[in-house]
């Protein structure tokens, strides 16, 4: 028989080999029912990325160590940070003649002060997903009359792919592509919440795809400037695991540190082609945040150089005050303060179906998740 | 938003794309963002692009330390 090589891959086996799985997860909840006599609480650790927090409901890990673990999530959802005036703006670009509005995917449900793209997009407007921000650049390309604007968010895994597909509209002289940036930054708005004094975590799951990009050593001042134990991982059931394992052995000695749990993927310095790119277009700007309001240095805009390709400075708008929607708690979800169970809307008046805040909108938003994968009977 | 996944380089196309195969769908990606890689590679996609190389050797690595440490026989 031939050798297959897919078959024989090590990849798969992240996912798939069940009697390893089974026994990191008992040691570790032998290790954290430790933990818990002798701290008299259960463990609080924030898994920052909004890939996790699906990740961790999905594979039952959630659940498995719900009597030891309370698990917070983080800011690491885009959609769900990005500002309602953001959304507003884009929902405003959307109703100007000739121009196309692009974006991924999860963008066009998230309810605006007045409305979303999805029925701006039925009331004739002309808004597109696109999977890569390649296919934004081909439209303009392809349709010289119409001006195409790509929505930018994402954190610093996707602001690369942005910067490329910036570089091929420069490169193919394309006057009619545009970005509107709200790309943001994981390590200021980490650092923030590390500031509160409210929020009391035990350590942080950190986001293994923006690791790839960044280097682990990106995230040092965890350890640094706040002594507390965190794990870059990566998203299959055997990196959650060993994750929380990492974090279980610095508890026990008594260390904080960064732990790479995600070798095959991040390495100490990251991809630094993918972030030269970035920064020939883009530089670091005070941006807002759902629920955190401004943040200094938190987001990346474009540099003045390239202003041309500026959604902002291109298509000047001028929005009535952006409002929240009533009751919603998404700010408080996204800074790890509140669970999505604490929203009164939470499946009553808000559900995948007619979501009231973007939490609930995003596939990996916190409360999509929670309504997904941990609602229980009575 | 920052999902990934592996996938398999089956085709080289030009300088900057390839063909990968992931759980047996066949894509184009972009790798004007990282190194040179070869055919039975397998990179990370991102929105259409490889965003890394995955380190086997290290995957390996990982498992079979976990194997030794948890003694669990190889599946
Ligand atoms: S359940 Fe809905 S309304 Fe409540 S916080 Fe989540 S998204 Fe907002």
């Amino acid at each position: 028989m031939p050798f297959n090589r897919a078959e024989h891959s090590p990849l798969p086996r992240f996912n798939d080999d069940l009697a390893l799985g089974r026994a990191m997860l008992a040691q570790i909840k032998e290790e954290l029912a430790a933990w818990q006599r002798a701290h008299g609480r259960k463990l609080t650790l924030m898994e920052v990325c909004g890939t996790h927090t699906v990740a961790l409901s999905r594979s039952g890990i959630r659940d498995a160590l719900r009597s030891w673990v309370d698990f917070r999530s983080g800011p690491g959802c885009p959609v769900c940070v990005t500002d309602q005036a953001d959304i507003d703006a884009m929902l405003e670009l959307a109703t100007l003649p000739g121009l196309t509005v692009t974006t991924f995917g999860d963008m066009v449900r998230v309810p605006g002060s007045r409305g979303d793209l999805a029925h701006a997009k039925a009331a004739g407007a002309d808004v597109r997903i696109v999977y890569s921000p390649l296919e934004a650049v081909n439209f303009a390309k392809t349709e010289p009359q119409r001006q195409i604007v790509f929505m930018g968010i994402g954190f610093e895994t996707t602001v690369p792919t942005i910067a490329a597909a910036l570089r091929s509209a420069i490169e193919e002289g394309l006057e009619n592509f545009s970005v509107y940036s709200v790309h943001k930054l994981t390590a200021p708005v980490i650092r923030q919440l590390l500031q509160d004094p409210e929020l009391k975590l035990d350590g942080l799951i950190l986001p293994g795809h923006v690791a790839a990009i960044t280097g682990r050593r990106y995230f040092g001042f965890v350890a640094s400037d706040f002594s507390l134990p965190s794990a870059v991982t990566g998203f299959a059931e055997l990196d959650l695991l060993s994750g929380i394992r990492d974090l279980l052995t610095q508890y026990h000695d008594a260390s904080a540190r960064v732990s790479n749990c995600y070798p095959r993927i991040v390495r100490e310095e990251g991809n630094r082609k993918a972030w030269e790119l970035v920064d020939r277009y883009f530089r670091q700007g005070d941006v807002r945040w759902r629920g955190l309001g401004p943040l200094p240095g938190s987001g990346l805009v474009l540099r003045p150089e390239y202003r041309q390709f500026d959604a902002r400075q291109r298509f000047p708008l001028n929005l009535p005050p952006s409002h929240l929607p009533a009751g919603c708690l998404c700010g408080e979800v996204l800074k790890g303060k509140a669970l999505p169970f604490n929203c009164r809307h939470f499946a009553k008046s808000c559900t995948p179906v007619h979501p009231v805040g973007p939490c609930m909108v995003s596939g990996e938003g916190t409360c999509a998740t929670y309504y997904k994968y941990e609602r229980r009977e009575g | 938003m920052c999902l990934a996944v592996p996938a398999k380089v089956v085709r080289i196309l030009n300088d900057f794309t390839v063909e990968v195969e992931t759980f047996g769908n066949r894509a184009r990606v972009n790798t004007s963002l990282i190194d040179q890689v070869k055919l039975d590679d397998y990179v990370l996609v991102h929105a259409g692009f490889a965003i890394e190389i995955v380190d086997q050797d290290s995957a390996q690595e990982s498992l079979a330390l976990w194997r030794e440490i948890y003694a669990v026989q190889s599946s």
